[in-house]
């Protein structure tokens, strides 16, 4: 017998999760190879993502140029469209495009007249802040959670568990967070602020409590989201053979749950954390609006009232941008992490 | 050759799906899940036939507390809630099925047929949708709606293109692990045409997956619609939506919290109702079978 | 059972009355088990899929999967009565005094955690042992099973050793406590027969240095006749037979083991192979009186009246109230008898030819070379173990596989690259028949669409003309008409294997390739398709294409062989040659490797290193 090392069909599991992964499969290049080929994916998909926002942003109807300047006359709209170089084909606006956009000019807010930069400076502190601070609580909270559901699969706790967790995913986050605030800040406890007051030079650091309730609408929306995935993980894991080969080398119960399961369940907990977080960019929208909360998510639903172009447009990139490094990254540690996936590549 | 013609065990009552959907409704979550959607989309449908004014009718002065005339009191500007309560549930019902009929749909197709070609078309596809799937949903929807204007079946559409790429995830997933088997080599050895192969073997096999994406699409598409509806980009004043009624009473929220209360609860119950029947759903396949994609 | 005077030296394990159930059901999956160990003892516990063999292993170590539980019985090891043990106590035992060594390596060894941490970890949880001492044990230990000691070893991970080295790892673990007993599941099942021998042989050295006993799962007759010293032959959860294994081999008392024998096919001489008609009632469906009475040829009716008790039989003990009257003594086994249309040898024109086929695996050559021709009626087996390039070779012939060149023929007529680039008359004529029937049918269409496929296909037939062409082709395969509105999953195995070989008749095919068509099979169920293929062979003068890594089904089926090994052909000639007279040293390792029936007494061809340690 030789001793090739021989490496079945890739890993199946993040796949299912729904994510935007590409995992290598087996008999691959090397990693630097495949690290490189999915930076290279990423900036792709990135490329489509401004492809998408030039089109639905330059060249869909509503005219911008009579929608910002009003009622005017065909020559001032003419006038206008070669200012801003519309006149000009396609590609050649698309390229411009690009080039302001990788270079940070995205102009100024045609409502209030801030540069868009720093706009989505001040605001995306707010929301960096909202984001990090629920992520912190909810990734932890959902895989202890799911853990525990596991473990005690099928004993009352888990059925309570499943049945809250079934209840908090299907609602939208804002709806919770609505009872949240009807609950704490006005009619039963009056103990919160209803309305996030941010002055314009501050940042949500320094107002606390202003975070407490959208802070809590998010874990309760994302945590039953990911516990869930982390239970059907573990149930695998605990169900797997090498489980049963540890039980029965009389391994204790501790040493199999924390070596053997939680170190497989590992991949599912990056994944998890990637999801936990590209829910959350999502989830703020509603969460900043209903709490009046200076954010990035708040800015873009005034900017489509008032269609502030340049506000809708570096939002929405910046959104997107989150998503594809947020995904990238859970890739790469998720290869890091899996030793059939990095050892392969020797 | 063997004489003996071999013998066969009675044949079974009831196929897979059908003692699937049996198996759900004997779990107790999924009969409570089916009662709440069963009543909630009662309301939603059937309650304009019950409701007593006009939804848009300022009928009294705002913000009042329940009475005999107005029994979940006035909102904001002053119309009955309860008749914008049975109003407001017919657009959001309505968006929220189409859209997830048409994302489920095209995207089961899309991820067939990139999980069946394996070839550069799969690739292509898929690095379409990973775009598509670089926009948070509301922000897609918010994106477009910014440009278009705020027109229903845009919003609609919009959700499901949104849904289009996760669905085709799934789909193609599915599909790729029955491409893999071998009655689907069988077929392909007889000359059988690609068509009739995904019509024929691929299909059947992922009915009931997508049956299960369908249910959490729909919950989540209940969800979207509603927060459409609260941004204001969904269904317009003065028209009733119980959205909408959530954001309209924000000012309200400390005197009268009723008129957001009761839509939010509404929304709350339709989506946990589907949500319940799903899962019922969902685990009843997984125990029935076991051979399946 | 009364107590095993073999086994009265010193007995390490003991299990009376042993009962395992479904949790929620009830339904008896093992009842009524009692068997001893003795010590320094091999038992050999065979029995066909569904008899409960596993469980009744698992039961030892005190052990019931999910969803199922230990329900009645005692289990003692090593004076420890293991069912009475709190969870704790019981943790102690495992890999102390009673260890397991897993059916499949590749899953029972955590992939995430690296080989040296996972044999380390067995010691440091059961014993004070200080680093440097454990240090030592693995490295002693993993001495013993023959496999590299360095740091660099242990370091490694499941998916960089091969699947022999996962399983010795395993076997290392399951030694490093010098524990009295070792249940082994299975722990060749999956491997190649060269490594399968090689395992062997050092499980065989491993029990008789350490002096430990150990109970060998398998439902490889074959396997347990070499290396077992007492065999539990187990049917429908019950020990239908219990004994010296020389004596069961040679003289079986049970009607169930005798059969079973018979349906394995001998390395040495051509036998006919028996199937036993019928399936293993599952559990919950088990009838009341004797378990076999179903599929027993001697069934009266006082067999079904009441469970059998053990009658004692020379040396063994059988659950069969008519086994002292049955006894026919030293079993002979018939020779098939040469049939008129077998053999036929190359004669007139090759019905296919191939010619220098040399296949890729992306850049990788998987075939080199190869050539052979296929007459009429006549079956051509190809051997190799995995690796050797046999399936890709019968894909490329079926036009499954893409890229290989050289010629192929048929009726000296090349043929195209791909089913795609053939014509519909070539495709009808070849017919391929796959490894699983659980995959080979699609489960949510009937069985009767399954075979209309073809039907539609090559003779345009629908509705009542296509029906009827199906109830025949299913007729040619022994199942009957209604069997049409069936799914795949209410049929068994071998009913779907059946099926699929139906499939493949509908097209009226000249040539048959059958790709492993058994190997997913029980023995006896095995039988019945070889049986079947036979047939059809001569009746319809079928040229068979028989693919397969079990070099002992080859004498029954074929009259040529052709041996693969890493992409080119290293043998071939007519059937009794090859394997009488082995020319290549890598066929004759082959014929070595492969474990045959051993029969007691006299001296026999053993197993690659049974010698070692005498
Ligand atoms: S008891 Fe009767 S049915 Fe059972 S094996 Fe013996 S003869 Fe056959």
């Amino acid at each position: 017998m030789s001793s090739d090392a021989l490496v079945q069909a890739g890993e199946p599991a993040p796949g299912d999760l729904g994510l935007g992964s590409d995992l290598p499969r087996s008999g691959g290049a090397r990693l630097s190879v495949w690290v490189l080929r999915r930076i290279a994916l990423s900036l792709l998909t990135l490329l489509g993502v401004s492809i998408i926002v030039f089109l639905a942003t330059q060249t869909l109807p509503g005219d911008p140029a009579r929608e910002i300047l009003g009622h005017v006359t065909p020559a001032q709209v003419a006038a206008f469209n070669k200012l801003h170089g519309l006149d000009k084909p396609l590609l050649t606006q698309y390229v411009d495009w690009l080039k302001n956009t990788v270079t940070g000019s995205f102009g100024s807010s045609i409502a209030t007249h801030e540069a868009v930069t720093h706009l989505i400076g001040r605001r995306g502190l707010n929301t960096l802040a909202l984001v990090l601070l629920s992520a912190l609580i909810s990734i932890p909270l959902s895989l202890l959670i799911g853990t525990i559901s596991a473990v005690r699969r099928d004993r009352p706790v888990d059925h309570g568990i499943q049945t809250v967790l079934l209840t908090l995913t299907a609602m939208p986050e804002f709806v919770i967070a609505l009872l949240l605030l009807v609950l704490f800040a006005t009619t039963v406890f009056t103990w919160l602020p209803a309305v996030a007051v941010i002055g314009p030079g501050e940042t949500a650091f320094q107002n606390p409590e202003m975070l407490v309730l959208p802070v809590a609408a998010l874990v309760l929306a994302v945590v039953p989201y990911v516990a869930r995935l982390q239970r059907a993980t573990m149930i695998d894991v605990l169900e797997s053979e090498y489980v049963h080969m540890a039980r029965l080398k009389g391994l204790r119960e501790g040493t199999i749950i924390r070596r053997h399961a939680m170190r497989n369940s590992l991949v599912a907990a990056i994944q998890g954390s990637s999801l936990t977080l590209i829910y959350l960019t999502g989830g703020v929208v509603t969460i900043e609006f209903l709490f009046a909360y200076p954010g990035l998510g708040s800015a873009l639903t005034s900017a489509v009232q008032t269609r502030d172009l340049p506000v809708i447009q570096a939002i929405v990139l910046v959104f997107a941008a989150a998503y594809v490094l947020i995904n990238l990254c859970a890739d790469l540690l998720t290869v890091y992490v899996t030793p059939k996936l990095r050892t392969q590549f020797r | 050759m063997s004489t003996q013609a071999i013998e066969l065990p009675a044949a079974r009552a009831g196929r897979g799906r059908r003692s699937a959907a049996a198996r759900a409704l004997r779990q107790r979550r999924t009969q409570v899940g089916l009662v709440i959607t069963l009543l909630v989309l009662a309301v939603a449908l059937f309650g304009p036939l019950f409701a007593q004014y006009e939804p848009s009718a300022i009928v009294s002065i705002p913000a009042q507390g329940p009475s005999a005339q107005f029994p979940l009191g006035t909102d904001a500007l002053g119309r009955d809630v309860l008749s914008r309560v049975l109003w407001g549930g017919r657009g959001l019902v309505w968006m929220a099925f189409l859209a997830t009929a048409l994302g489920v749909l095209v995207g089961a197709a899309l991820g067939m047929l990139a999980g069946y070609s394996r070839s550069w078309l799969d690739d292509a596809l898929m690095r379409t949708m990973d775009v598509i799937l670089a926009f948070p949903q509301i922000i897609l929807v918010l994106l477009f709606v910014s440009m278009l204007g705020t027109k229903l079946w845009l919003v609609s559409v919009l959700i499901a293109i949104s849904w289009v790429p996760q669905v085709a995830r799934v789909a193609r997933g599915v599909t790729t692990e029955i491409v893999e088997r071998e009655y689907i080599q069988a077929a392909e050895a007889i000359k059988t045409p690609a068509r009739r192969i995904l019509r024929k073997e691929v299909l059947p096999n992922i009915i009931t997956p997508l049956a299960v994406e369908f249910g959490l699409r729909l919950t989540w598409s209940i969800a979207l619609v509603a927060a459409i509806s609260f941004l204001g980009f969904g269904i317009q004043p003065p028209n009733a939506d119980w959205g909408l009624m959530i954001s309209e009473n924000r000012e309200i929220i400390t005197i009268q919290p009723l008129p957001l209360v009761v839509p939010a609860v509404c929304i709350a119950l339709l989506a946990i109702g589907t949500n319940f029947v799903t899962d019922g759903f969902a685990r009843a396949v997984a125990r029935t079978s076991g051979g399946e994609g | 059972m009364t107590p095993d005077p073999a086994a009265a030296t010193s007995i390490v394990a003991e299990v009376e009355g042993l009962r395992v159930e479904v949790a929620a059901s009830g339904a008896e999956i093992v009842d009524q088990a009692s068997f001893t160990v003795g010590e320094g003892e091999v038992v050999g516990l065979v029995g066909e899929s569904g008899s409960g063999k596993t469980t009744a292993a698992l039961a030892l170590l005190g052990y019931a999967r999910r969803g199922t539980r230990i329900a009645a019985g005692r289990v003692v090891v090593a004076g420890i009565d293991m069912l009475a043990l709190s969870a704790e106590e019981m943790r102690g035992v495992r890999g102390k005094v009673i260890s397991y060594v897993p059916q499949d390596p590749t899953v029972a060894l955590n992939p995430g955690l690296r080989i040296g941490l996972q044999l380390e970890e067995t010691l440091s949880e059961h014993t004070g042992a200080s680093a440097a001492e454990r240090a030592e044990r693995i490295a002693t230990v993993l001495e013993e099973v023959r496999l590299p000691t360095d740091r660099q070893f242990l370091k490694r991970y499941a998916h960089q050793l091969s699947g022999g080295q996962q399983q010795r790892v395993c076997i290392a673990m399951a030694f490093l406590l010098q524990p009295k007993l070792i249940v082994m599941d299975e722990p060749t099942t999956g491997l190649d027969v060269s490594t399968q021998a090689h395992v062997l042989k050092i499980i065989r050295e491993m029990c008789q240095r350490h002096r430990a006993s150990a109970v060998y799962v398998s439902h490889d007759l074959a396997v347990i006749s070499n290396l077992a010293q007492r065999v539990i032959v187990m049917y429908a959860g019950r020990l239908v037979e219990v004994g010296p294994s020389d004596a069961i081999f040679e003289q079986p008392g049970h009607p169930y083991t005798a059969k079973l024998i018979e349906a394995i096919p001998d390395l040495e001489a051509k036998m006919t192979l028996v199937a036993i008609p019928g399936k293993v009632p599952p559990p919950g469906q088990r009838p009341g009186g004797c378990v076999f009475a179903d599929r027993c040829d001697f069934a009266i009716d006082k067999c079904r009246a009441a469970a059998p008790p053990y009658e004692k039989l020379r040396e063994q003990d059988v659950l069969c109230i008519r086994a002292v009257e049955l006894d026919r003594g030293k079993r002979q086994r018939s020779a098939q008898h040469p049939t008129a249309a077998a053999g036929t040898g190359a004669q007139g024109p090759a019905l296919l030819k191939v010619a220098g086929v040399d296949a890729f695996y992306g850049e990788r050559q998987v075939l080199a070379g190869v050539s052979f021709e296929l007459h009429p009626s006549e079956c051509i087996a190809l051997v190799g173990e995995s690796g050797s390039g046999k399936t890709t070779l019968s894909r490329a012939v079926a036009g499954l596989h893409h890229k290989w060149t050289g010629e192929i023929e048929v009726d000296q007529t090349p043929v195209a690259t791909t089913v795609a680039q053939r014509p519909k008359e070539l495709c009808r004529r070849m017919q391929y028949v796959f490894q699983s029937p659980f995959n080979s049918l699609n489960p949510r269409r009937s069985i009767g669409d399954a075979v209309r496929g073809p039907i539609q296909q090559f003779f345009g037939l629908r509705g009542k003309a296509a029906d009827e062409r199906v109830a025949a082709a299913l007729e040619r395969v022994s199942l009957p008409a209604r069997a049409m509105d069936r799914y795949p999953d209410e049929l068994s195995g071998g009913e779907r294997q059946r099926v699929a070989i139906a499939r493949a008749l509908a097209a009226e095919p000249e040539i048959l390739i059958c790709d492993e068509v058994t190997s997913a099979l029980d023995t006896s169920v095995q039988a019945a398709i070889i049986d079947l293929l036979q047939d059809l062979q001569q009746q319809e003068r079928l040229g068979i294409l028989f693919v397969t890594h079990n070099i002992a089904l080859v004498r029954t089926i074929a009259e040529r062989v052709l041996v693969l090994s890493e992409g080119t052909v290293v043998e071939e000639g007519l059937t009794a040659t090859v394997l009488d007279t082995p020319h290549h040293p890598y066929t004759r390792s082959l014929i070595e490797d492969t474990p045959n029936i051993t029969e007691g007494g006299q001296p026999h061809r053993v197993v690659a290193g049974a010698d070692v340690g005498e």
